[in-house]
Formats: C-alpha cells, sequence, structure tokens
C-alpha cells in the first residue's frame, strides 16, 4: 500500500460515483482542491493536477467502521492507533470507531481525551467508544457526561457482557439524558462457560467445548426489553444467530432506537470452517451454522441488520499459535471486509450495490450521527474508490495491521479497494 | 327559632364621649402620659386602642407606644375548642419592662382573656404596672378581674350578649344588647 | 382540619394546608419573643419516636413541642436491634399503656407510620417514612414560599436531585399540585422514578433550561451510595450535570430562589457561595420548620375545629 500526500488539485475521472446519502449512480468526475471537494461533474484534466483513472470504478463515501479493536493503550504490540488506521484505509475505512477494552480501559473522561488527542495524528478519523463500566468491572457507571463532552461517542464494556441486569438498566436508563447507544457484547458467560465455539453437529465431531445460541440470544432478549422500559437507545454488536435476529425484528417494528450490526466473518463463514481447527476462526460470538449464516444474510436484505462492523481484534502470532482452547478470540478484518461481504451479498445473493455500500457508510454514520454529507463542495474529501468486480485471493500482503490473524488468506474476494482518500492523503491499495 | 331582640344602648357620640372620659382618667390616674404604653387586644381592642393613642395625643402633646394582643393561644379554654388564630397575630414591637402597661378592650365579661392577655405579656417582659381599660363593663366575672377605667357599665343576665361594633371594623359605632330567646 | 393524623400529603385538603400555613406565621411571631413560649399544649405528652438517626428534624419537632408548652419524650432504636413487625407492634403498645397523646415517628419502611395508627390510639405524625413521604418537611417548604412570594398557586417549582429516594421530594409534589404550583423535577434520569409524571410533573435533564423556567429550586442532598448502587458515576459527573453552582446561576440573569431541605453537602450539589448568597432562604426553613411543626401540632392536638367566644 502506497501512502502519500494528496497533490493540490486531484481528479477521479471517469468513475461511478455512488452517492449512497442521495440513493443515486451518476458516471462523472470529482474534483479535490486542497483536500476538499472542489467539484462534481465534468472536470477538465490538465498536465498540473493528477489525474486518477477511475473508469469502471465506483467512487463513493470512505467506510465508517463502528466496531474495532485498536489495542492501544496497553498491547501496541498487537496494534496501535496508526497501523489499525493503516489497516483501515487499506479497507477502504476513513472512520473508525474504537472499543475501550484497552489497557488501562478507556473508562474515565481523561482517556478519551488521550484518544482523541491521538486520532488528530492518524490518517483515520478514530473515535472512541467509552466503556460502561469503571475499569469494565460491572459495579459502577462511568462519567458519561463528562466522556461525552470529551469526544466519547457511545459506551460499551466489549470484550464482555454487562452481566448485571440492574447494572444494564442503569447505563440505559443514564444514556436516556444524552441520547447514545448503549452497545452490550450479548454473551451469558454463565451458559458459555469454557465454550470456544458453536454448540451443534461440529462442534461434537470435533470436541471442542462449546456454547449455545441461546448464549447471545437470551441476552440480546434481555437488552431489548430493557431498552423499551427506560427507553434508551441500543446498538446490538455483532450478531451471530438467527434467534437473536428474531428478537431484534420483533422489538423494532415498535421501537426505532434500536439498531444492530453484523460481522463480515459470521456472513462469510460457518461453523463447518473449523474443522481445521484455524484458531483465527476463533471469536466471541461463535461463527454458527449455515442457518444462521442464511439469517443473517436474509436479515441484512430486510434491514433488521442496520450496518456493517468488522469488530477488527488483533492478536499476535504467538497468541493465536497456540492450541485451539488457549488461543484468544478473535480475527482482524479491516483489510478484508468489502471482498468478503461484497462477495456474499451482492454476488452470492443478489443485494444491490447501493445498498451494500449503505451498510457500510450512511448506515454506520446515522447510528453515531456522524457527518453524512460526504459529496458537498467544501467538505474534507473521504471517500474510497472501488473495484466492483475484481476477484482476487486475500494475502498476508494486503494486510496493513500489526497482527495478521486473519483466516480470509487465501480466500477469494469478490470487489477490491483500490484507492481511499482522507485528510488531505491518498492511499492506493 | 325565634330571631333575637336587639336593643342599642350607645350611639355613636355616646361612644365617643366614654372614649375621651378614659382618656382622661388614663391620664389623671397616671399624673401624666410619662411610662405610659396601651396594648389594645385583637381584634377589637385594636381600633380603640388607636382612638385612646391620638386622644391622650391630643390632650397630653405625647403620643404613647402601641401594641397589639393575639391571645388565641393563651386561651384556659384550648382543651374544649380550638380557635384558628387570627392572621393579624401579636405585635408588641417596643419593650414592655418598667412601663405602665394599659389594656384595651371592648367588653369585659368572665375575666378570662384578660387572664390570658396578662399571661402573654408575660413572654415579653415585666411591666411596672398593668391596668385595664375597658367600653363596657357586663359583669360575671369568674376569675379575681377588674377594670381601671370602665367606659359603661351595663349589668346583663344570661341569655343575653353584648356586642359593640365599631366603625374601622364593622363601618359604624355601637353597643348592642342582644337577647336570645328560646 | 379533616384528618386526625398528618402521615402524607397525598389528597391532603388545601385547605388545611393553608391552615397550617396560616398558624406557622402566628407561631413564628411567638419564636421572636423575648419568651418564647405559649400554654397551649401544656400537660400533653409527646413522644418523639425516631427509628432512624436524623438530629434535625428530632430537634425541630422537640423545639416546638417545647415552645408549646408540652412534654416530650425522645426514643432512638437502632434497626438493627429491632425485628421487623413484632417489636415494632410491642414498641407502639408500651407506648400507649403510658397514655401518651401524640408520637412524631421517623421510620425507615415506606407505610410504617400508617401502620403504627393501627396498634395505638395516640396521634401519629410522620416525621419520615422510608423514602415514601415526609409531610412536615414539604409543609415548612411551602411555608417558606408563601412567605418569600406571598402565594403558591402558579408558583414554577424545580427540584432537582436524587428524587427516587427522596421523601421530600414526593411530599413536595403532593402538597405543591394541591396548592396549584407547578412542578418540575431534575437530575440523573437513573434517579428519577418511573411513571413519576403521572403525578402531574415535568421531567427535564437540562438543568440550565429548568433553572430559566423556576421561580425557585429546592435542591436535594445527593448520597455516595448511589455509586455503588450503579446508579451515579461520580460526585464530579453529578456536579458537572446538575451542580447549583455559582458558575452555574451566574450564566442566567434572574431572581431566582434557593432552597434545600439540609443537611448540605457543600461544593457537590450546592456551591457555598450560593447556599449562603441572599438568594438562598436555607436558614429560613430551618426557623419555619419549627413554627409550621408548632401549627401541626397546635391543630392536631387542639381537638376539634370551632369560632372562639370571649
Amino acid at each position: 500500500m502506497n501512502f502519500s500526500k494528496l497533490k493540490k488539485q486531484v481528479i477521479l475521472k471517469g468513475g461511478k460515483i455512488l452517492d449512497p446519502l442521495a440513493n443515486t449512480i451518476k458516471k462523472g468526475d470529482i474534483l479535490i482542491q486542497e483536500g476538499k471537494i472542489k467539484a462534481i461533474g465534468k472536470v477538465k484534466s490538465n498536465k498540473s493536477v493528477q489525474t486518477i483513472d477511475c473508469k469502471n470504478l465506483i467512487v463513493t463515501h470512505g467506510f465508517c467502521d463502528l466496531h474495532a479493536h485498536f489495542r492501544e493503550p496497553g498491547r501496541e504490540d498487537k496494534e496501535t492507533l496508526e497501523s489499525g488506521s493503516m489497516a483501515a484505509l487499506a479497507g477502504g475505512f476513513t472512520r473508525v470507531c474504537v472499543m475501550p477494552n484497552t489497557n488501562p480501559p478507556i473508562d474515565s473522561p481523561e482517556v478519551i481525551r488521550y484518544i482523541v488527542d491521538r486520532s488528530d495524528e492518524c490518517p483515520v478519523y478514530i473515535h472512541p467508544i467509552g466503556a460502561i463500566t469503571k475499569g469494565q468491572e460491572g459495579k459502577e457507571l462511568t462519567e458519561m457526561g463528562a466522556m461525552l463532552a470529551e469526544g466519547a461517542v457511545a459506551f460499551s464494556d466489549d470484550g464482555l457482557p454487562v452481566t448485571d441486569s440492574a447494572m444494564m438498566r442503569n447505563a440505559l436508563d443514564y444514556g436516556t439524558m444524552f441520547d447514545i447507544p448503549i452497545i452490550n457484547h450479548a454473551e451469558d458467560l454463565c451458559l458459555k462457560q469454557d465454550g470456544v465455539m458453536h454448540e451443534g453437529i461440529v462442534s461434537t465431531n470435533l470436541g471442542l467445548l462449546s456454547s449455545p445460541d441461546l448464549t447471545e440470544s437470551n441476552m440480546v432478549h434481555r437488552d431489548l426489553s430493557l431498552t423499551n422500559l427506560t427507553g434508551g437507545r441500543l446498538h446490538v454488536p455483532h450478531v451471530s444467530s438467527a434467534k437473536s435476529l428474531d428478537h431484534i425484528r420483533f422489538s423494532k417494528k415498535n421501537n426505532d432506537k434500536i439498531t444492530a450490526e453484523v460481522t463480515p466473518h459470521h456472513l462469510f463463514f460457518t461453523d463447518n470452517d473449523l474443522q481445521g481447527f484455524d484458531t483465527n476462526l476463533k471469536v466471541a460470538p461463535p461463527i454458527r451454522t449455515i442457518a444462521d449464516q442464511k439469517a443473517l444474510v436474509k436479515a441484512v436484505k430486510d434491514c433488521t441488520l442496520d450496518c456493517i462492523a468488522t469488530d477488527h481484534a488483533p492478536h499476535t502470532i504467538e497468541e493465536k499459535e497456540g492450541t485451539f482452547d488457549l488461543a484468544p478470540f478473535g480475527m482482524i478484518g479491516l483489510e478484508s471486509c468489502f471482498g468478503a461481504v461484497n462477495k456474499v451479498l451482492v454476488k452470492e445473493n443478489d443485494m444491490d450495490q447501493l445498498s451494500l455500500i449503505q451498510m457500510l457508510t450512511t448506515k454506520p454514520r446515522a447510528i453515531m450521527g456522524f457527518n453524512n454529507k460526504l459529496f458537498d463542495i467544501g467538505v474534507n474529501a473521504e471517500l474510497t474508490i472501488i473495484d466492483p468486480k475484481e476477484e482476487w485471493v486475500f494475502s498476508r500482503k494486503d494486510i496493513q495491521s500489526r497482527s495478521h490473524n486473519s483466516p480470509f488468506i487465501g480466500q477469494n474476494m469478490y470487489g477490491r479497494i483500490k484507492y481511499t482518500i482522507n485528510k488531505g492523503h491518498i492511499s492506493v491499495i | 327559632m325565634a330571631s333575637p331582640k336587639i336593643k342599642n344602648i350607645m350611639n355613636s357620640e355616646a361612644i365617643e364621649r366614654s372614649i375621651t372620659r378614659l382618656a382622661h382618667e388614663i391620664l389623671e390616674r397616671n399624673h401624666g402620659a410619662d411610662k405610659l404604653m396601651l396594648i389594645g387586644i385583637l381584634s377589637r381592642g385594636e381600633p380603640l386602642a388607636k382612638r385612646l393613642q391620638s386622644l391622650i395625643q391630643k390632650i397630653s402633646g405625647t403620643k404613647t407606644p402601641i401594641g397589639f394582643l393575639d391571645i388565641t393561644f393563651h386561651r384556659d379554654d384550648f382543651r374544649d375548642r380550638l380557635v384558628v388564630p387570627q392572621v393579624k397575630g401579636t405585635d408588641i414591637n417596643d419593650p414592655i419592662d418598667g412601663k405602665i402597661i394599659v389594656l384595651v378592650d371592648d367588653v369585659l365579661f368572665t375575666g378570662r382573656t384578660i387572664r390570658a392577655a396578662m399571661d402573654e405579656l408575660n413572654a415579653f417582659g415585666r411591666p411596672q404596672k398593668i391596668q385595664l381599660a375597658v367600653l363596657v363593663d357586663r359583669g360575671h366575672r369568674e376569675i379575681p378581674i377588674k377594670a381601671d377605667f370602665v367606659g359603661n357599665n351595663i349589668p346583663t343576665h344570661e341569655g343575653e350578649h353584648i356586642k359593640v361594633l365599631v366603625k374601622e371594623i364593622d363601618n359604624k359605632d355601637g353597643v348592642q344588647l342582644t337577647q336570645s330567646r328560646n | 382540619m379533616k384528618h386526625r393524623h398528618l402521615l402524607g400529603l397525598k389528597d391532603y385538603p388545601a385547605a388545611d394546608i393553608k391552615t397550617i400555613i396560616d398558624t406557622a406565621f402566628s407561631f413564628k411571631e411567638v419564636l421572636e419573643r423575648p419568651i418564647k413560649k405559649v400554654p397551649s399544649l401544656n400537660g400533653k405528652t409527646i413522644v418523639n419516636l425516631f427509628f432512624e438517626n436524623s438530629t434535625r428534624t428530632r430537634i425541630s419537632f422537640e423545639l416546638a413541642q417545647k415552645r408549646l408548652s408540652a412534654d416530650t419524650v425522645n426514643f432512638s432504636a437502632s434497626t438493627s436491634s429491632l425485628k421487623k413487625g413484632e417489636t415494632f407492634k410491642d414498641t407502639a403498645q408500651n407506648l400507649e399503656a403510658m397514655k401518651i397523646d401524640a408520637v412524631v415517628m421517623r421510620h425507615p419502611t415506606p407505610g410504617a407510620a400508617l401502620h403504627l395508627t393501627k396498634h395505638i390510639d395516640a396521634i401519629i405524625i410522620n416525621a419520615g417514612d422510608g423514602t415514601h413521604e415526609h409531610p412536615t418537611q414539604a409543609i415548612l417548604d411551602m411555608t417558606s414560599l408563601h412567605e418569600k412570594f406571598g402565594y403558591l398557586e402558579g408558583l414554577k417549582i424545580a427540584i432537582i436531585g436524587d428524587i427516587s429516594h427522596s421523601r421530600v421530594a414526593l411530599s413536595n409534589i403532593y402538597g405543591l399540585k394541591t396548592m396549584g404550583a407547578e412542578v418540575t423535577l431534575c437530575g440523573p434520569a437513573t434517579l428519577i422514578p418511573p411513571f413519576i409524571e403521572d403525578l402531574g410533573v415535568s421531567v427535564n435533564y437540562n438543568v440550565d433550561e429548568v433553572i430559566e423556567w423556576a421561580d425557585a429550586l429546592n435542591v436535594l442532598r445527593i448520597q455516595r451510595e448511589r455509586m455503588r448502587g450503579g446508579l451515579l458515576p461520580s460526585i464530579r459527573e453529578y456536579r458537572n450535570l446538575f451542580g447549583i453552582t455559582t458558575e452555574r446561576l451566574s450564566k442566567h440573569k434572574k431572581e431566582l430562589v434557593i432552597m434545600h431541605p439540609g443537611p448540605m453537602n457543600r461544593g457537590v450539589e450546592i456551591d457555598s457561595a450560593v447556599a449562603d448568597s441572599d438568594q438562598a432562604i436555607i436558614l429560613n426553613q430551618v426557623l419555619n420548620g419549627v413554627a409550621s411543626r408548632m401549627a401541626i401540632l397546635y391543630l392536631l392536638l387542639g381537638g376539634k375545629f370551632e369560632e372562639g367566644k370571649d
């Protein structure tokens, strides 16, 4: 990947401008001057201007990821805010929300401020999600008011569930004062016990300890009910099971303050793929059955699921190299995201390109209240340029993250990020 | 029920003459206005005390200090019945120690009101003397209380009531004797 | 007076509240005299039955009782030495056997005062039953407001703080609504009870908006236990969002009356400078507390209501 400063004037020539806000796809040029959108339509080239040939390419909003782990502060060996930014740019992402399970956790206005200040130096916009409870211990609420004032965008104890229902209720209740999403990693730790994969025929055949889909759906149901009770806002992360989708679909009928996300890996893989004991497929929540996968695809198409979020979770080689039971949960996912979801949804399941792009751009931005008018004249250029049909194989060299724990290595992808433009810089993937 | 028979005992001029005489008597007995303080017992004692104050000033040139007592909290019959105190309440702003207090009331009857007034006065200090001026004394004392200055003695029987009207409260001056027939 | 006991202000008649307030003003005059005593309750015995520590309320009641010449007895029980239910009844019946006239009770359980009326014949005055009601506090608050403004109807009162755990709030809501005032509640969403709007009050989490709207603020104390209960993140956060600070008040150029039932956490829910300013009537509330408790005792122990004769 080549990362450099944008020239003073750049023209994106002849591409298909896909505007996920206006719902249009129109052929045209875009002139970017000093990093800002100057003109859209027909722009004349000349020698002093850098021209990027976008023939047959889609030019659209930079992607926004609501769920990534950048491990800073504490585990900079796995990822830093800079290396995470590079991984994001490689995946077409210009904006990332980072989860607070760092060390120390992002549980005070001071740490929020640290992330916000550091983010200014990074080539991607990084928004901190604050912890719900101090130290993520589940006992005391964090100072949400003060953290929001410093730049927090939402609250989550992700990595861990908020097990105490009274605490979850309090978080939703307290959150009503600010109208921000509360994001709960729904996992009943009692039911889960030492489960490392989905409980089903495959786990029985593999002899691995496992946990059923109820581990997730029971808690999702609890969270949805508490949301109705308190009038708060809930965002359900990394939905993995059909049962959870049923609950979400039902609740969304009467409550517009509920949103939900899905990861690329839950759409791409099934528990069958774990036959090889690949620790890179060890994730929480686990990858489930074909039936669950089909339900997830259906939920994307009927808008039960609002957006795609990577849950990018870097781990070191040493950690993932161990036996299945000991390896930490999680995989990286920023670089492989588009190629994977575009293949599953657009190529294999007839989803239209515009709708998929919305799930990566306008929909996640709307959940967090970020600006969606990225094609307005004068706005900072935050774009990604995609070859929607390129067939390619994901390999190690496509990874920009500090960590390499990706099961997509060797997998066939459909659609590829070619360029990402953000904060006055351009990444040539 | 038969309506009560009302007899007018004193009219406006009669009352005026009585009060004027009372003012002279108070000054005569006390050899002037020195150390005098008037305290009217609410509610009709108040306007009577004010009239006395202005007459005493006319005669002697001295404006005597004045105060007002609401004796509700000091009544001795509070166990039998409850009285909601008047909104105006007790108002005594000048010190009473060493003064010659003249209590002023409209009617002296059982004497219990005056006993309550003296009891309440204790809470404010220790006067040199306490004297009593009333417009009407109707007799039938139940405790040993006597008036020093009386406007008019009107003996009454059981079943009879004396009502004093003052123009400040009732829009006219007068003293009425009411007989209620069963 | 319609009710024999004073258990709470829910459904308490407006006329009786007005009578108490008017009587309280008369008693205030008594408290200004050199000898602050009237003989009205001479010979009456009143027991102060406090199952929960509350020095200020108890002293206020005791002073009120003594100024009325009543005999007072103080009974402080610790709840740890009481098993719920049975011993409470024994305590009550022991008092009854001693022929007392009234009991002023504070107890940590809601409904305790009502419960007591079933076991003894004396007049019961609720000095606070758990997180339920504290009617005498609300009455002294209304007396103070009436004293300051001259009326209660149409006044805009904001109650700010931990509403869920405050008996002061609930009694004030009932009383103020009965007297025709408007009430807005403000505080962390986790500390405002659900369905509270059903009582005819508004809820607004933006304290600056509430300050703009209100004629008077009643500022409640924040307890540190709320953080351990997961309801409040920190004192610092509470102060940022809801604290009545000099800085916050200076942004609003308006006449505003500040009240606090006490005891205050200076620097937490209210700044020292605000509590000591001319806008605050907190010390008036304390004096009105004695006067209004005198009024309540006088009116309830006096017997039936009749016009007096001389």
